[in-house]
């Protein structure tokens, strides 16, 4: 299953609780204000590094561009896709799970 | 001639995913008319609204983060960021726009706008306003 976040991990449960229902092997999709979620060094990174383990992580790039966050401020690991790889990601899946 | 008060613009939110920060820049500029004692303050998610390199040409968005450098001719250079909230987030002072303005009574010497606080020092600040807004 494809997840989708799109709220920073400051201001919302949404990646925690997205992160805590995943199965190993799906693929987290992180959009809009979501890409936050993807910092390296931040009060949240340790879920992530921790869900790296067993799932795919990726940020939306021109959503990482717009708030001025270039890939090397990424979590190892965190891939970044464009809107290409999104509706890749899409196909790939047979279910896409946004969590609001 | 009414009194000078102090205002506090706070701003809390991200900018790209809401639309707080593009309408409580607005506000601010906008009120800068109003000749009052302003200063800005950047808590939480909105001190990702002072992000360097903010590029929205393939998100389809406006970018309106060069406004902010506008804020400096308006008089409003007091931007308070608190440091917790940066260091939170994995970022730091130099991660942010370099924001100035000049400073008529020193011979137009071109000063930082951008001052990082403590979030006891914000506190305090907090204290001190007369008004405050929330964005």
């Amino acid at each position: 299953m494809l997840h989708t976040v799109n709220k920073s991990p400051f201001e919302s449960s949404s990646l925690r609780t997205c992160l805590a229902l995943a199965r190993a092997g799906s693929d987290i999709l992180l959009i809009e204000d979501g890409v936050y979620g993807g910092l390296a060094g931040s009060a949240h990174s340790t879920m992530v590094e921790d869900a790296l383990k067993s799932m795919k992580v990726y940020a939306l790039g021109p959503d990482l561009k717009a708030r001025g966050l270039a890939e090397d401020r990424l979590i190892p690991g965190v891939q970044v896709v464009g809107y290409d790889g999104f509706v890749d990601l899409a196909s790939a899946n047979d279910k896409v799970q946004s969590w609001l | 001639m009414s009194e000078t008060k102090k205002f506090m613009y706070i701003n809390r939110h991200a900018p790209h995913g809401t639309v707080y920060a593009h309408e409580g820049l607005e506000v601010v500029l906008i009120g800068a008319a109003f000749e009052q004692d302003v200063c800005m303050a950047f808590i939480g998610d909105g001190v990702f609204q002072l992000k360097q390199d903010q590029d929205t040409s393939e998100a389809g968005m406006k970018n309106f983060s060069p406004a902010y450098r506008a804020l400096g001719d308006y008089e409003v250079n007091k931007l308070y960021v608190e440091r917790e909230s940066l260091q939170e987030r994995g970022l730091s002072e130099a991660d942010l726009m370099p924001l100035t303005w000049e400073d008529e009574d020193d011979d137009w010497a071109e000063k930082p706008s951008i001052r990082v606080v403590s979030r006891a020092e914000m506190s305090d600040l907090l204290e001190e306003q007369d008004v405050i807004l929330n964005f």
